[in-house]
Order: structure tokens, then sequence, then C-alpha cells
């Protein structure tokens, strides 16, 4: 493994880290079912090495990308520096308001309005109200939703959704940035629009992590990426060398389609 | 494993960005000591983010219609009209022998009753229903429990200000004793909020746990003095009013309110008991399952 020499202090330290966890095999859990299975001692709860023994830096400013395949550990990884889901194993040091946009974005009841989902979102993660209310407009304006801020978000459509989550990531000025699978929200525009934003992210001095299945955006967007494999750390390099190691692992070669977006 | 956190949280520099009041934080992720996190640090963020847990009270009760006329008529007609429902079918089957006095007791023993059990099932649904955000943000998870009692005690509020005129009206006594409706209020409190950490944990891992609620809570209110009067329960059922985690509390609540008398040591004491206890339990069991929340739902 190739470590990069850090040219300034590290905002995320990943030291032996391992996540595991248990989760269930049913799809809905319940009662009825635990007490019916309880003569039969059927395994229902399966554990997880979603990480396992992993180590990296990143230096503050710097745009780090993460590949790897599907449930390679990605964005458990991503999780566990959030403090989603913290380590079962090793030491994760993070210096800095992180601000996260993992795949499934903003909007967690749908029956309030986009106003109040945003507000309780940011009340969640930290945020004090006055700061919040100062945010607002931007956030509203940058992903485009007007008078359907006031509506529930059950009448947004997919894009919608998408748009605001990633407008109340970007604008909260966070020192450190985690982004899961989110680079293709909206439509072309707004897809435009964002990446623009991103870029403008990266070139300040922004702390960023990006899990993408677009190697493309790796390559333009990042000055270091990492390779997981099943739950793994496989490379941390340049990216460049990343993203040709990992897709010739993939053997599908480097086509527009791979590039592009899966 | 806290100790050392602490240590190396002070002995690193500062975090180098200070641009705005939030960059403070140097946050260090570390396995969980028996599954539950550095208690200190929990409750000091949970106490920072207490405006989430307000803010969300505030705007579920919103989309109840909290906020107008009639929304309020209905918290309160509500309760109310079960009360006169029980008053009339205790006072046939007892063949007509209930004064008003035990519509006042009923009253506040309905309203009790109601504050804890809206705050169970509001809390059974708390953690569940708050998805994307628990697997998008780390934040404290007890602040979703925290809210459901919220929304329960701003609902049971209004009804304390119907039982008033009721109570002078039927010309029920009043004195310095009704002052200890202050701390039996709190109990309720601190015994409805670990109810709801209870709960809302459970129904992560048996999604079912909501629709046996209805059961479990009737099965609770008949077994406690409210719709009748606690020294009236035969010898061979007194046994239950120690068991109830709210026995003790209610037999204290009617004497108290309805007819302003200090509530016995013991009374207190079982009350307290069960309300710490629920407190404590609930806490610990809660924290130590939330971790599991971000991969369960």
């Amino acid at each position: 493994m190739i470590s990069l020499s850090a040219s300034s202090a590290p905002s995320i330290v990943v030291r032996d880290v391992s996540v595991t966890y248990k989760t269930t095999l049913e799809r809905r859990p319940t009662l009825r079912n635990a007490l019916t299975r309880m003569g039969r001692r059927e395994k229902v709860v399966r554990e997880v090495e979603a990480v396992k023994n992993v180590s990296f830096d990143v230096p503050s400013g710097t745009v780090l990308g993460v590949v790897g395949a599907n449930g390679a550990g990605k964005s458990t990884l991503v999780r566990a520096i959030a403090g989603i889901l913290p380590p079962t194993e090793g030491r994760i040091d993070v210096f800095g308001r992180v601000s996260t946009l993992l795949a499934l974005g903003v909007g967690f009841n749908r029956s309030l309005t986009g106003r109040d989902n945003v507000r309780l979102g940011g009340l969640a993660a930290g945020l004090d109200r006055d700061k919040l209310e100062e945010k607002y407009d931007e956030i509203v304006e940058f992903a485009e939703l007007g008078e359907f801020m006031d509506m529930p978000m059950r009448t947004y459509s997919s894009g919608m959704y998408g748009r605001l989550a990633f407008s109340v990531a970007v604008n909260m000025d966070p020192d450190i940035l985690l982004i899961d699978e989110a680079m293709s929200v909206g439509d072309a525009r707004f897809r435009r629009k964002s990446a623009n934003r991103m870029r403008e992210l990266c070139s300040q001095a922004h702390t960023i992590v990006l899990v993408s299945h677009a190697l493309g955006s790796i390559r333009e967007l990042c000055d270091q990426a990492i390779w997981m494999d099943h739950g793994v750390l496989r490379m941390w390099d340049e990216p460049e060398a990343v993203v040709d190691a990992y897709t010739e692992f993939l053997e599908v070669g480097q086509d527009a389609v791979t590039l592009e977006d899966v | 494993m806290n100790e050392d956190t602490n240590v190396t949280t002070a002995a690193q520099p500062q975090p180098h960005h200070r641009e705005n009041d939030f960059a403070e934080q140097h946050h260090v992720y570390e396995p969980h000591l028996v599954g539950l996190p550095p208690l200190g640090q929990y409750l000091r963020e949970a106490w920072r983010r207490r405006s989430f847990a307000q803010e969300l009270a505030r705007t579920k009760l919103r989309a109840q219609n909290f906020n107008t006329v009639f929304g309020q008529l209905w918290l309160v007609l509500n309760p109310l009209l079960l009360a006169a429902v029980y008053f009339i079918l205790i006072d046939i089957i007892r063949g007509g022998g209930r004064d008003e006095d035990f519509f006042a007791h009923l009253m506040a023993g309905i309203f009790a009753y109601y504050f804890v059990s809206g705050a169970v099932r509001n809390g059974t649904k708390s953690v569940v229903s708050g998805g994307r955000l628990i697997l998008n943000t780390a934040f404290p998870r007890v602040l979703l429990p925290v809210s459901a009692v919220i929304i329960a005690f701003k609902r049971f509020v209004p009804t304390v200000v119907v039982y008033v005129p009721a109570h002078l009206a039927l010309g029920l006594p009043v004195g310095p004793e009704q002052l200890w409706v202050i701390p039996l209020v709190a109990l309720l409190v601190l015994m409805a909020t670990g109810l709801a950490m209870i709960v809302a944990a459970l129904q992560v891992y048996f999604r079912d746990l909501k629709n046996l609620m209805p059961y479990l809570l009737r099965a609770w209110l008949y077994s406690s003095p409210v719709l009748y009067y606690a020294h009236e329960m035969p010898e061979r059922y007194r046994f239950l009013l120690d068991i109830n985690p709210m026995g003790q509390m209610l037999a204290a609540w009617s004497g108290v309110i309805n007819q302003a008398q200090a509530p016995t040591s013991h009374q207190l004491l079982v009350a307290a008991a069960w309300a710490f206890g629920f407190l404590l339990i609930g806490f610990f069991y809660f924290v130590s399952r939330e971790r599991d929340f971000a991969v369960r739902l």
C-alpha cells in the first residue's frame, strides 16, 4: 500500500478501523415471528463484517474518492466517519464540522414540508436556529424548489428530493463533506450546476470524501482515491492509478459507460 | 477506553478551522464500551441539540392541528367525553351509587393516564419514523422519544386547565396540599420518558409492537385506580397497586387533586421507584441499542 505524504494537517484519520454490525434477514422483524421461531433454532440475524482493518488519512483540503463494487463497504466506511455507525475496532478522528450527503438524502418525514425537513435536519445535525435561518434562502435558491418548499415532501419527485438533499449538504458550510453516490441528481441542468458547485467546493479548502461509481468524476475532482474491496482497503493512491487498477480489475475496460455513470 | 479518549483529545492540537462557531469540534469515534457511547459526551450533545426535540414536537403538533381552536377543543373534549362515558358505565354497573366527586376523580385519572399512554404511543413510532434522519445524521437518538414525550405533555396541559373549573364547580376542597401535584407530574414525565425510550427501541426489533400497544395500554388502564378508587379495591387485588407502575402514583394523584390530601410516604416511595427505575432502564437500554438503529431501519 502506498502512503501518500500529507502536506497539511489531517482532517480525517482512520486507524485500524473495522466495522461489524448485526442485521436481520427478515424483511419486517416482528414479535410474532420471533415467538413462532423460538422452538426452531432458526438463525435470522447475520453478522456483517463490512469494513476490515482499514487505515488512511485525509489531509485537510483534500478530495478523496472512494471506489469499489457494491457491498465493498464504501457506504459503511463513510457512515463510520460521519459518526452514524461507530467502529467496532480502531479509531477515527475527525477535525471539523461534518456535513453528510448519503444515498438517502434529507426528507425523513414525508408528510412534513420541505421547509420543516430542512429545519429539523439542520437542528439534528447540530446547527443553531439563527445560522439555519440565515442559510435557508441559499438552500432554497440553489435547489430551485420555490413554492414546493412549503408543500409536504411526499409531493416531491425523486429528482426534487435529490436536489434538496444536495443543496442542504453543500450550503451548510461544512469543513468536511461526505458524499455517497449523489452526484447524479436532478435533470441535466441541475447536474451541471451541482458538478460546478462540487468543483467550486473542491477548489476551496474543503475536505471532501466522495463515494461514486462515476469514475470520470473521481478522476476529475479527486486528489487521492482509495479502492475498497470486500471490506478491505485494496489501494490508496493518485486517482488515475486507482481508477486504472480498479477498471482493470473489473475487466470492463474504460469505455464511456463506466466513466460516465453506471 | 473513555479515559483514553479524553487524554488524547486534550493532547491533540486544536482544530485548525475556526471560520465559524460550529467548527470547533474534534470528533473521536471509537468502539463503544459494552455497547454504550461515552455518556457524558452523549448527554452534553443531547442537551446542545434539545431545540431539535422541541422543534420536532412543535412541527408534529402543527401537523395535528394543535394550534387551531378546534384542535385544542378536540384535545379537551375527547378525554372529557371518555370520562363521561366511563362515569355512566360505572354508575350503571354499581347500581347508581356514584356521586359527582367520582366524576372529578375519573377526569383527573383519565387525563394523567392519557398523558402517559400518549407518550408511549408516540414513542413507539418515534425511532422507526425517523428513518432517513437516522441513516443520514449522527445525533443523540434519545431526542426522538423525548420529543414524543414533549408532544404528549403539550397535549396534557390544556386538559389540566379544564379540570380546574370542574373541580371548583363540584365544590371539592382546595388547599396547599394540592401543590403535591407538581412532583407527581414530574414523576409522570420521568416514567413516560423511560417507557417511551423502551418502546421506541423495541419497535425497531419488533415492528408489530405498535399493534400490540393498544391492548397493553388498555389492560394498564383497567388495572389502575382510575375507573375506581384505590381504597375500594378488594384485599386480594391490593397487590396490583404496588405492581402496577402507575398504581400508587394514581392513588396519590386522586387524593392530591380531588381531595387536597398529601400523599402517603408509601405512595410516594413506590411511585418514585417505578418512575426512576423506568427512566434508568429505558435510557440505558435505548442508548445501548442506538448504534443498531442505523442498520436495522
